[in-house]
């Protein structure tokens, strides 16, 4: 069959569109006032819709909705699909419940982290996987003997976060009845005009928070009754510098920001185990084989890890992103990924990658050396790192049973 | 539940090679073969009533004498007398070739004989350095031991000895096609022929496709009777040659269990501990060594999940759908080809008559027909063994090329029509031949796959071409014998060397097994 040009182009609508608007788009460009987009897997999303500092403090201080529909989304069913999920991932699914989510990360053959991702458990053998990059074909390859299926469902589904101290306040305000029962990492399934918002107490902030999915065709309503009922509970709509900030502070990683993921990474050196990006805490030796299981007990029994992901304290109030640590000023260990100033610690922080045994079995004489730009002149500052533990900041709030009424 | 320390998966001639090695050393081994004799590929079967021929391999080449040595075999019991090759052409007459790979020519111009001597001078030269890689694990990048540096070290300079211009030849060669090599040194279309039919079959290439000269050099890498390139056809068959091998691991206590096919390998938290039978018996072991395709024997026997994700893709990517089918002809009397005398018949009989013809029967196949003008090896086992067929009577087994295994029409219907275009090419050579036949079988590669469990009916386990070779054997994480999962090993012709009547592959994964374990216990 011959198609003309103009037929073909007509199929095929992505060169036209290159970047795709989420379910929400309407609502985020009414209240956009920054025209500051970026692409975020081929979606447009904003950095911020409105000043920066309000939309963090929106997090810390009331309710804020951040727009998750973007993040490539998976729907896995089947009989097989515990089994699959099993031999995928690096943690154990068949420890995990019915109605509940965990946060997991998936390796190659070699054991380098393709990605990490948070796994909804939403029935005996349905589940919705949510992470960075898009994975199909190893989906269904790793599927070849699994009674599953997969299928991708990023387009179909919409998401919103919506994270802060009132926000269980504004869900109760917005009549989810029963959602109070939700527990840290529960999901549970509400009524929305005649069909069901799937609502999970998670989220990337490490706030009280909850993170709601509905079909698309729901978005624009969804949204409507949120902002109706946080209309006085101070909730305001995020991009993603702000989320950015909250989770530094939460110490959690982003896929391709605190380390490359092991598809897109062009360079050998820098694929990683998930030992070495602080991943090691989900690995189950004891469930069967899963990819990249031989070579992280090969690595772990050889000791050819490389690196560690470590939090760091750093002196003064510079953020130093993306700066060099050094030990004892000297030599090069390391880099740092992400680094804020934090609001809410009050202290300058950061996440770094570094070379072992420094972070490991070294962890004194840590220095980072940041080049402060101002007004066209370089300032360079020594600065002393101390590792301490993530998440930086812990608020008793994230998993107070039930949640507060703020 | 009885315990081994090894079980072999398949009693092809690999598997009991392995089983021979294996319980030499000490352990006890268990092979377990689906069928209800060993040998595989390796069997002589009664295809007509009083009628038997070698199932699938009919020349013995390259049985390894390190194989004979070691397993003791008692070599009278098989072996026959070297017989010739001949290049056969209806109109002139043959090129008959004697001794090990034509040592000497008899049918040609005196010039073409000098001509013929200096190629075969330099092949077997050059195969003779590959001829040490056989036996040995092929070396890994990142993983070469100082032992393997020095043989790849004395490898080099095993080539240099012979002078610059012979280590230049060979780089030169290696991976050239076979049709520019016979335009090199030859001018005469039989044996031109007769090297591009001997260097492609078996595999997916013609002469003239780039690397096809490999093919040849493992042929010659081969030896029988103390001569390389030499071949003969087993008294009784290749089952004699299987039994003796059978009897050998016997002798060194191996145990064979017939007529138990494996359903499952067993694992427990990444290790191989034994297998499921089909019948439902599980039996447990410290090793679990396969015999049998390397892609069965991890996609299909080992539990879904057990290997990761980019070593299955990998093993999908194994070429391995054969494109030779087996002829076998029960016939009333001896037939007589045109210009052969009875005592070379004897002999392999080549039908290949130009470079030309064999490029023309490849052609079709990549498109998933069959040779319309099919090239063949043809062996008449009966007239040098009478108990083969019955008195007066006479029995034919031929190699034909190319029968692909996807053949687009499908086999139900190509068969008849493929037989009768292989029978009306014979009878060009044996021209009485058609009114003999008494019964004729006819095994294209989805019927060898059926008849000896052999994925894509390719006796090579996997096409035997550059890609696919060394370190790529079956594929780059599983060369080397090992798998992922510890304590199951492959040994059967899909890894390294390859295929062919060699038990090479089953002796270097023993070895292996052997040398592995004992650096293991000094731990």
């Amino acid at each position: 069959m011959t198609l003309d040009l103009a037929t073909r182009k007509a199929a095929q609508p992505h060169f036209h569109t290159l970047l795709l608007e989420s379910p929400f788009h309407e609502r985020l460009a009414a209240l956009d006032k920054t025209n500051d987009w970026y692409g975020w897997a081929g979606h447009k999303a904003p950095h911020a819709l409105d000043d920066e500092e309000l939309e963090y403090f929106a997090i810390r201080s009331t309710a804020a909705v951040f727009d998750i529909s973007p993040m490539t989304k998976y729907r896995i069913t089947g009989p097989g699909a515990v089994a699959f999920l099993d031999r995928l991932t690096v943690r154990n699914v068949a420890k995990l419940g019915i109605n509940r989510v965990h946060y997991t990360a998936w390796c190659d053959d070699h054991g380098h982290v393709l990605d990490d991702g948070t796994l909804f458990r939403l029935g005996e053998s349905e589940f919705r996987l949510c992470c960075q990059e898009r994975h199909l074909p190893w989906l269904l390859d790793s599927a070849e003997g699994f009674a599953v299926d997969i299928r991708e469902e990023t387009g179909e589904v919409a998401g919103l976060a919506l994270q802060g101290p009132t926000s269980y306040a504004i869900l109760k305000e917005a009549g989810f009845a029963g959602v109070e029962a939700l527990k840290p990492f529960q999901i549970g399934g509400f009524a929305h005009e005649g069909c069901t918002v799937t609502i999970s107490r998670t989220g990337f902030t490490g706030d009280l928070g909850y993170e709601l999915f509905v079909p698309r065709a729901l978005a624009l309503s969804l949204w409507d009754r949120l902002f109706e009922a946080g209309k006085f509970l101070g909730i305001r709509a995020i991009g993603y510098t702000a989320l950015n900030r909250a989770r530094i502070e939460a110490g959690f990683i982003v896929a391709n920001a605190d380390f490359m993921t092991a598809e897109t990474a062009l360079r050998g050196n820098r694929l990683r185990l998930p030992d070495e990006i602080g991943l090691d805490w989900m690995i189950d030796l004891e469930k069967p084989n899963f990819n990249g299981r031989r070579a992280i007990m090969a690595a772990r029994a050889g000791k050819t890890l490389k690196h560690i992901l470590v939090g760091m304290e750093i002196d003064g109030n510079v953020p130093p992103e993306h700066a060099l640590v050094y030990h004892n000023k000297r030599r090069e260990v390391g880099i740092v990924t992400a680094a804020i100033w934090s609001p809410l610690a009050k202290r300058n922080i950061a996440i770094a990658s570094l070379e072992r045994p420094y972070g490991e079995r070294i962890q004194d004489g840590l220095w980072v050396e940041i080049y402060a730009l101002r007004e066209l002149q370089y300032q360079k500052l020594m600065k002393r790192a101390r590792i301490v533990p993530r998440p930086f900041v812990t608020l008793a709030r994230r998993s107070a049973n039930p949640p507060g009424l703020f | 539940m009885t315990s081994f320390d090894t079980i072999i998966i398949g009693a092809g001639h690999n598997g009991v090679v392995a089983a021979g090695f294996l319980a030499k050393s000490g352990r006890k081994v268990l092979v377990l073969e689906a069928a209800d004799t060993a040998g595989g590929g390796a069997r002589t079967v009664e295809f007509a009533p009083g009628f038997r021929a070698s199932g699938l391999a009919h020349v013995v080449n390259r049985l390894h004498p390190q194989v004979m040595s070691s397993l003791k075999l008692d070599r009278t019991l098989f072996e026959g007398e070297a017989v010739p090759t001949l290049a056969l052409d209806a109109q002139r007459g043959p090129a008959v070739l004697h001794g090990g790979y034509g040592e000497t020519l008899e049918g040609v111009s005196e010039t073409e004989a000098g001509a013929f001597a200096a190629m075969r001078k330099k092949l077997l030269l050059q195969a003779g350095v590959l001829k040490s890689f056989l036996t040995r694990k092929p070396p890994r990048p990142g993983d070469i031991g100082l032992g393997d540096a020095l043989q790849l070290g004395l490898t080099g300079l095993s080539l240099l000895r012979h002078g610059r211009q012979e280590a230049r030849d060979f780089a030169r060669m290696l991976l050239m096609n076979v049709a520019d090599i016979a335009d090199e040194y030859l001018t005469d279309d039989r044996l031109k022929g007769l090297i591009a039919f001997d260097a492609t079959l078996g595999i997916h290439l013609g002469p003239r496709s780039p690397t096809s000269l490999l093919g040849l050099f493992y042929r010659l890498t081969g030896e029988v009777l103390g001569q390389a390139g030499g071949q003969y056809l087993p008294k009784g068959g290749m089952g004699t040659l299987a039994r003796a091998l059978e009897t050998a691991a016997i002798a060194a206590g191996a145990r064979l269990r017939f007529s138990s096919p494996v359903a499952q390998i067993l694992t427990e938290k990444g290790s191989a501990i034994g297998v499921v039978l089909k019948n439902g018996e599980e039996l447990r072991a410290t090793e679990v060594v396969s015999a049998i395709h390397p892609v069965t024997t991890l996609q299909t026997f080992l539990p879904a999940g057990e290997i990761d994700t980019g070593l299955s893709r990998s093993l999908r990517h194994i070429r391995s759908k054969g494109n030779v089918a087996k002829l076998h002809l029960a016939l009333d009397r001896v037939p007589v080809f045109t210009g052969v005398s009875l005592k070379d018949q004897r002999g392999r009989l080549v039908i290949a008559p130009s470079v030309d013809h064999v490029e023309n029967a490849f052609n079709p196949a990549k498109y998933g027909a069959f040779s319309a003008d099919p090239v063949m090896e043809i062996t008449l086992p009966s007239m040098g063994d009478l108990s083969l067929a019955p008195p007066g009577a006479c029995v034919l087994s031929a190699l034909v090329q190319y029968a692909p295994y996807d053949l687009k029409e499908g086999w139900e219907n190509g068969k008849p029509r493929f037989l009768e275009t292989i029978l009306s090419t014979i009878e060009r050579y044996a021209p009485d031949i058609r009114s003999s036949i008494v019964a004729a079988e006819l095994l294209v590669p989805p019927d060898i796959e059926a008849r000896y469990r052999l994925p894509g009916g390719h006796w090579h386990h996997g096409e035997l071409q550059a890609d696919q070779l060394l370190i790529n054997r079956p594929t780059f994480a599983l060369s080397g014998y090992e798998t992922p999962v510890e304590g199951l090993y492959l040994c059967s012709a899909g890894s390294h060397p390859g295929g062919g009547l060699s038990g090479v592959p089953g002796m270097n994964a023993a070895r292996h097994i052997i040398a592995a374990s004992k650096a293991r216990s000094r731990r």
